[in-house]
């Protein structure tokens, strides 16, 4: 390692119950340059950025801060080796001002704890002008847009006399014009000596403001090298590089009619949106975050309003109204977060696999738990669902088991159409493979299937076409057979 | 494995009874007139008009919810159903136009809850200032007195030596119990306060259903109006004060959550006695108002956080 090496990773390892996050990773930063780290989603870049931050604990590795040693315990204990965090969700106080904001905690203050204001704006001040940051100590965080308030983390990180700053994906909410002003902020903190961590997916942009980069892959560290020397399709190789290993066992369905036809569809997320999906296919749609695979979903499940187009259920013009009434004419939707938005945790398995298609088991408004339990505990046995009873309350199931029970949910709904969004997150190996032949069974039974997925293992492997958004547009549709990782992720890119 | 399912459905149930025996056998102990059949009867009596207005407020706070005009609906709904009565009409109209007049100020509640998407807190804590000025304004301030026997017999008639309230009361109860375990709308109360994103990703219709539940949170505090107005002879603009928190301490008290998701009837109904049965005792014994009100305050306080400590041993 050279001499202006400040931080230096070794060996660092993190798992977590079932899941290795990290595998014996490297990672060294030198005084004032822009070290980038790179990565599919899961890769293990936020992972690695937690345990810097104190978030979470290494489970083995050695951290060395100038030469020394150092075992993180906590985010207030990062903070005080100098090491500031700038996470996508930015922590400031909306209603406070700018300076307060800085010094938040911190404030300066009389002997009686009175906040020295005076002095307060003055030093917050100096921070922001030494920096070229053109913002008054004194306006309200609220009014200033994001790429002002990103700022205000930075003054917030170097009052703290930070020497290494992480930014994670600073600019995925930046206009073009945003990320040039930030930009040169980075490059002045450059100047004075400050090194940063850089997380973006944003290709172009890492060529432009990083010096050195690092890939990970699958939590294992995959190679470290100088911008200069990398090209962006070799960059790709290294971020998707990885064997497809018999993990899915696709099975092709019989391809039927169309069932679902989009045309024009858009709203604020959304732009001009048209696609079709026939019975019996997998229509996997590939992107990175924020590419607006889950708002349209959402869209097209009726949750968010649309501004224009048209959807066509089986030929027949559908308006979109609510869940209910997409339910209603045959679409379900397993969102992508199971536990805020797929599962009501303190119900029981039963009425969670229930509660869509609860028509089919009331009369005049009243249950028939004789026919529910039924019906449930078929789907328990045929999906093995491990679960001590059919009230059981489903937060106590494992996460693979509730993610069966959302399964169940819509395969009890009958439903023609069915959106799937992450169906694999967060759930162990065996559970994923059980997933997967759900789905060859729906669509060998004429279910028509939209898979949203950010693994691209998953969207090849189980996918018979392929739809790539980035943006909130459509960049890119390939037949799987056709399709690589290369060129999936250069769609979601946008490059 | 049944058995042990209803252990865990209503073993929070068991925990909260054994509570109101404890307290019934030191009672006892203390007073030997407190364990007559009269003076059960006269508890069950004087908790009936708090337990049925609980019943509302269970249904609300499951929803992570709270109603907290259902004192000041109460006393709207009094004095509109004493003025019908004042009238040549038939008794059952007007006790049909009390019960309406609670079930619209619910509805109201429900809408400005729903459509207008205001806190509850915020929507019931301005219902509970506009239903009682409506019921001051339409009473001139005062009170309307003098009923019908057979109106009367609402609440001070008996069957079988059973007071007539503790009768509507049981009955409520049973609807109740049945509305919360065995229809759709008891199912999508829990379902939109256990979450009520996923709820609507499920197709349930949230703002219908809400809606739903304050009506009929108001239109019980309605019934609890007629059940007053029959045993005071009178129907005070100025009733109901302070049942609001009665209520809801009836209901945390039996065990519903005010995160939602969570509660029984069962349990509001023994919230309701632990309630009623400390009141009497405590007046039995000679306690003093000032101190019965700490003692109520404290009872409420304990049980929460005993709740709290069994909720989080069990996790």
């Amino acid at each position: 390692m050279t001499s202006d090496t400040i931080l230096e990773l070794n060996h660092i390892s993190k798992t977590f119950p079932g899941v290795v996050a990290l595998d014996d990773v490297h990672f060294d930063l030198r005084k004032g340059e822009v070290h980038v780290l790179l990565g599919e989603n899961g890769a293990g870049k936020s992972t690695l950025v937690k345990i810097l931050s104190g978030a979470y604990q290494k489970t083995s590795g050695t951290i060395l801060l100038n030469q020394q040693e150092i075992h993180i315990k906590n985010p207030k204990h990062s903070q005080e080796l100098g090491i500031s965090t700038i996470y996508q969700e930015l922590n400031l106080v909306p209603h406070l001002s700018v300076g307060e904001n800085i010094f938040l905690g911190r404030e300066p203050a009389n002997r009686f704890g009175v906040v020295d204001f005076k002095k307060l704006f003055a030093k917050a001040q100096n921070i922001l002008n030494d920096f070229g940051v053109l913002i008054d100590a004194r306006s309200l965080v609220k009014d200033l847009g994001i790429a002002k308030q990103q700022m205000v983390e930075v003054a917030k990180a170097l009052s703290l006399d930070a020497s290494i700053v992480i930014m994670d994906e600073p600019t995925s909410a930046l206009t073009e014009q945003e990320i040039e002003e930030l930009f040169k902020i980075i490059k002045s903190l450059k100047a004075n000596g400050i090194s940063i961590i850089y997380i973006s997916h944003r290709l172009e942009e890492i060529f432009e403001i990083g010096d050195r980069i690092t890939v990970l892959r699958d939590g294992k560290w995959i190679g470290t090298k100088s911008i200069a020397e990398v090209t962006q399709s070799e960059l790709i190789r290294m971020m998707v590089n990885r064997e497809l290993k018999d993990k899915f066992p696709k099975q092709k369905a019989k391809r039927g009619n169309e069932v679902l036809r989009i045309e024009n569809l858009s709203n604020d997320h959304l732009k001009e949106i048209s696609f079709s999906l026939c019975v019996g296919e997998v229509l996997g749609i590939g992107g990175l975050l924020g590419s607006g695979r889950t708002e349209l979903a959402r869209a097209i499940f009726g949750v968010d309003k649309i501004d224009s187009g048209k959807i066509f259920i089986k030929g027949q013009n559908y308006k979109i109204g609510s869940p209910r009434s997409s339910i209603n004419s045959g679409i379900g939707y397993l969102t992508e977060d199971r536990k805020s938005q797929g599962l009501i945790l303190n119900l029981s398995v039963k009425d969670n696999v229930c509660l869509p298609s609860i028509n089919r088991f009331s009369k005049f408004g009243v249950m028939n738990s004789k026919k529910e339990r039924a019906t449930v505990e078929k789907y328990v046995k045929e999906l093995h669902i491990k679960t001590p009873g059919l009230n059981q309350k489903i937060m106590y199931l494992s996460g693979g088991n509730q993610q069966k029970v959302v399964m169940s949910k819509w395969l009890c709904s009958n439903v023609d159409i069915l959106i799937f969004d992450e169906p694999t997150r967060g759930i162990d190996v065996g559970s994923k493979v059980e997933i997967y032949q759900l789905m060859n069974r729906l669509t060998a039974e004429g279910v028509g299937i939209l898979m949203i997925s950010s693994e691209l293992p998953e969207i090849l492997g189980m996918s018979d076409r392929i739809l790539v958004m980035h943006d909130g547009r459509i960049t890119g549709e390939f037949l799987t057979e056709e399709a690589t990782q290369e060129m999936i992720l250069k769609c979601a890119l946008g490059a | 494995m049944r058995q042990k399912e209803f252990f865990i459905h209503y073993g929070r149930q068991f925990g909260t009874l054994l509570g109101l025996i404890v307290l019934i056998i030191v009672l006892w102990i203390l007073t030997p007139y407190f364990l007559t059949v009269s003076n059960l009867l006269n508890i069950a009596q004087q908790t009936a008009i708090n337990a049925i207005i609980a019943v509302g407020m269970t249904f609300v706070i499951i929803t992570a919810g709270i109603d907290l005009s259902v004192g000041s609906i109460l006393a709207f709904s009094g004095v509109v159903l004493a003025s019908v009565l004042h009238t040549d009409l038939p008794a059952p109209i007007a006790i049909i136009i009390g019960l309406a007049v609670g079930l619209c100020c619910g509805l109201v509640n429900g809408l400005l809850i729903t459509l207008g998407r205001l806190p509850p807190f915020i929507s019931t804590l301005g219902m509970m200032s506009v239903a009682r000025g409506a019921a001051l304004l339409y009473s001139n301030g005062r009170p309307i007195s003098g009923f019908s026997p057979s109106f009367r017999f609402l609440a001070t008639g008996e069957v079988f030596h059973i007071p007539m309230p503790v009768i509507i009361m049981i009955f409520v109860y049973i609807i109740a119990h049945f509305v919360l375990t065995k229809t759709k709308l008891g199912r999508y109360t829990y379902a939109i306060g256990g979450n009520e994103e996923a709820a609507l990703l499920s197709g349930v219709n949230v703002k219908f259903n809400k809606a739903a539940v304050y009506g009929i949170c108001g239109m019980l505090s309605g019934l609890a109006a007629v059940i007053l107005t029959a045993r005071l002879n009178s129907a005070q603009p100025i009733a109901g004060i302070m049942y609001e928190l009665d209520a809801i301490a009836a209901t945390v008290i039996g065990g519903t959550s005010l995160m939602g998701g969570e509660g029984t009837i069962i349990g509001t109904l023994i919230g309701a006695f632990i309630m009623g049965v400390l009141r009497n005792g405590l007046n039995l014994l000679g306690v003093s108002s000032f101190i019965q009100q700490i003692v109520i305050g404290s009872v409420i306080i304990i049980a929460v956080l005993v709740d709290m400590a069994l909720k989080k041993r069990n996790r």
